[in-house]
């Protein structure tokens, strides 16, 4: 295997820190503190640590409305991301953009985005000025199963392979765009089948799997640092939750049964990984529970910050507007 | 000095602000070959990778330039208004927002040059004139210069600035001369004309016109008859609409008490009912009559010769709307 202890476990680390966060979320939700939307990333947390985990902090990322889970794997502070959740000033954002709209660009998160599709083409500017600049990083944007149907992603596509630039599209194939299955949206069997379309590899890997969304991304991101080009990577996924908290009109089961949830639960990526460090020897029963308990407490902490972070002063209102004064 | 034309004038700044800084380039449709005639030679001088042309996916390319701004570069995309709907969800989604929405993080410093025909028979789907719709986007500098002279200096400030610029490049202006300075003729070195500075085209006491974009040279051509009157108008060309300097307008108000406004924009909702408004509401007692909006009609723009003219500003409706504000 390519990953080490260290790397295995701080994926594990990672992965932990994602659903504990959610989890965190979603009570949150439920006292009411939590005012706007919010999209739980829950089942789906060996995506975004399986591809991080083969990225740079150099490297860019990009992010949908889907969107705690993005920073969260590549680096990002769980404080000022739950500060920003509850529109705090210590927040990501000092509060502007809130759940949608993570971004920490001192790390390469260039921001979520709430636009179905439209971080596909940002991502896509960013290797392009990776490209023109020479500079070796990457981008990598995370999008949905419904975005895949966007123009925007089409148009990406086709201006990356034809530019042969180092991105790498993600699609978190999670069954569904809010009610409406892929399989009544998407034309093909699988969306990486489009990337013969545009000339690029498509790779179809078991999301729930974070080493082999890792071992997919890092060959993606070896082409992508080759001069080679893009990659449409397709993550087969499975969202546990609501589509949105506040979105109690749209339970988890009517669209979908509860035997399928039932069923795509089993395979959950967090015991998934567990297993696989302790199988192969990488990590002991009891160092896992130790990470466990750590983002626990780590968590608590997170929430315990945001909630004591002032909100913004209507005098910051008009801040962050220019970056050039007027 | 020299005289150059509008489009000449862009090409110079294009060509300056590119070998000044290795991080501008340029991308769009048809570049190389120069279509719409700016960028001519500039793939021989700067080479492929610079000069960009991009698959005719206007939503996919704004998007691509706004995310290498973030990496660093200064793209200038060449479009036409027509076009910006197709891509209006990246202008305005992410170019627009992204700044104010991620707390301050994000710098965008593309420069969206726009096309915009009109008056010359191309129809509903290539006549736009749609700036004020980006007057009510925030986030957004909007640049409307008249002649060359300003589309120079005001293009190489947009390259410059950090933040998403939509410079219209007025259509019927396009060809016209002005006297451009060449940069040895500058005490700086070059021409750069900055952002929220009114230019008073010419100084008068009886009335204030303000022109916007094209309609700068409907205000000159009704002056120089009024003149032969005996009106004496003041002509002011706002140059960039946001920001926007107020305080030259309101002061020309005081002085002449009467205002007209000409904006090719549909009227409802234009940049002339904005500045209508602000003057409605911080120089009303200045004002000696109703202030005049002389604005494109609000209909769609028709292809039939004789009636396309019917619905632009011209002179003539410049001088009746002065007749009114003196009556
Ligand atoms: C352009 C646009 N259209 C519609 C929506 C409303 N909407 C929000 S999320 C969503 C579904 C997205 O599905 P997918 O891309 O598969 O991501 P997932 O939610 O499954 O992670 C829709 C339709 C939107 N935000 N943006
Ligand atoms: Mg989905």
């Amino acid at each position: 295997m390519a990953l080490d202890k260290q790397q295995l476990e701080e994926m594990y680390r990672r992965m932990c820190r994602i659903r504990y966060f959610e989890e965190a979320v979603i009570e949150i939700h439920s006292s009411g503190e939590l005012i706007g939307p919010a999209h739980p990333y829950i089942g789906e947390e060996a995506v975004a640590v399986g591809a991080c985990a083969a990225l740079r902090d150099s490297d860019r990322i990009a992010g949908n409305h889907r969107s705690h889970g993005h920073p969260i794997a590549k680096g990002g502070d769980v404080n000022r991301a739950m500060a920003e959740i509850l529109g705090k000033s210590g927040g990501y954002c000092k509060g502007k953009g809130g759940s949608m709209h993570l971004a920490d660009f001192s790390i390469g998160i260039l921001g979520e985005s709430g636009i179905v599709a439209s971080s596909v083409p940002i991502a896509t500017g960013a290797a392009l000025a990776a490209k023109l600049s020479k500079q070796d990083f990457v981008s990598l944007v995370f999008f949905g199963d419904g975005a895949s149907n966007q123009g925007a992603c089409h148009e990406s596509m086709n201006m990356a392979a034809l530019w042969d630039l180092p991105v790498i599209f993600m699609c978190e194939n999670n069954g569904y765009a809010i009610t409406t299955s892929y399989k009544n949206s998407v034309s093909v069997d699988h969306v990486s089948d489009r990337a013969s379309a545009y000339g690029m590899p498509g790779v179809l890997v078991d999301g729930q799997d974070a080493i082999a969304v890792h071992e997919a991304t890092s060959e993606a991101v070896r082409r992508a640092r080759a001069g080679e080009g893009p990659t449409l990577i397709e993550a087969m996924t499975y969202r546990y939750e609501d589509h949105s908290l506040g979105l109690d009109r749209i339970r988890k089961s009517e669209y979908r049964s509860q035997e399928e949830v039932d069923e795509a639960m089993k395979r959950d990526p967090l015991p998934i990984h567990r297993e696989a460090m302790i199988t192969h020897g990488f990590a002991t029963e009891a160092e896992c529970d130790a990470i466990e308990a750590e983002v626990h407490t780590e968590i608590d902490g997170a929430v315990e910050f945001a909630r004591n972070s002032p909100f913004p002063e209507p005098g910051d209102l008009f801040d962050d507007m220019w970056a050039t004064p007027v | 000095m020299p005289t150059k034309t509008y489009i000449q004038a862009i090409a110079e700044a294009t060509i300056e602000e590119m070998e000044r800084d290795q991080t501008v380039f340029t991308m769009g449709e048809d570049l190389r070959q120069s279509v719409y005639g700016a960028t001519a030679g500039l793939v021989d001088r700067f080479g492929e990778d610079r000069v960009l042309d991009t698959p005719l996916s206007e939503n996919g390319f704004f998007g691509a330039a706004l995310g290498a701004s973030l990496c660093g570069m200064r793209p200038i995309v060449e479009t036409v208004t027509s076009f910006l709907w197709v891509g209006m969800d990246q202008l305005v989604s992410q170019g627009s927002k992204m700044r104010y929405m991620f707390g301050g993080q994000a710098e965008l410093p593309v420069t969206f040059r726009v096309r915009m025909f009109y008056a010359r028979g191309a129809a509903a789907h290539h006549s736009d004139r749609n700036y004020p719709v980006f007057m009510n986007t925030p986030g957004i500098k909007i640049i409307c210069p008249s002649n060359a002279y300003d589309a120079k200096g005001l293009m190489k400030t947009a390259v410059r600035d950090n933040d998403v610029c939509l410079l219209f490049e007025d259509g019927i202006a396009i060809s016209s001369r002005t006297e451009v300075p060449d940069n040895d003729e500058l005490p700086d070195g070059e021409l750069l004309v900055p952002f929220g500075v009114a230019r008073t085209v010419q100084t008068g006491s009886d009335v204030t016109i303000v022109g916007i974009a094209g309609g700068v040279q409907h205000a000159i051509d009704a002056a120089k008859v009024l003149a032969a009157e005996g009106i004496s108008v003041e002509v002011i060309d706002p140059r960039t609409l946001v920001p926007l300097d107020k305080e030259s307008i309101l002061k020309s108000v005081a002085k002449t008490g009467r205002l007209v406004i000409v904006d090719p924009a549909h009227k409802m909702c234009s940049a002339a009912s904005e500045i209508a408004a602000i003057v409605a509401q911080e120089g009303f007692w200045d004002l000696q009559a109703p202030v005049q909006v002389v604005a494109s009609e609000q209909i769609n723009v028709p292809y039939s010769p004789a009636l396309e003219p019917l619905i632009y500003p011209t002179p003539e409706k410049v001088i009746a709307a002065v007749r009114v504000v003196l009556d």
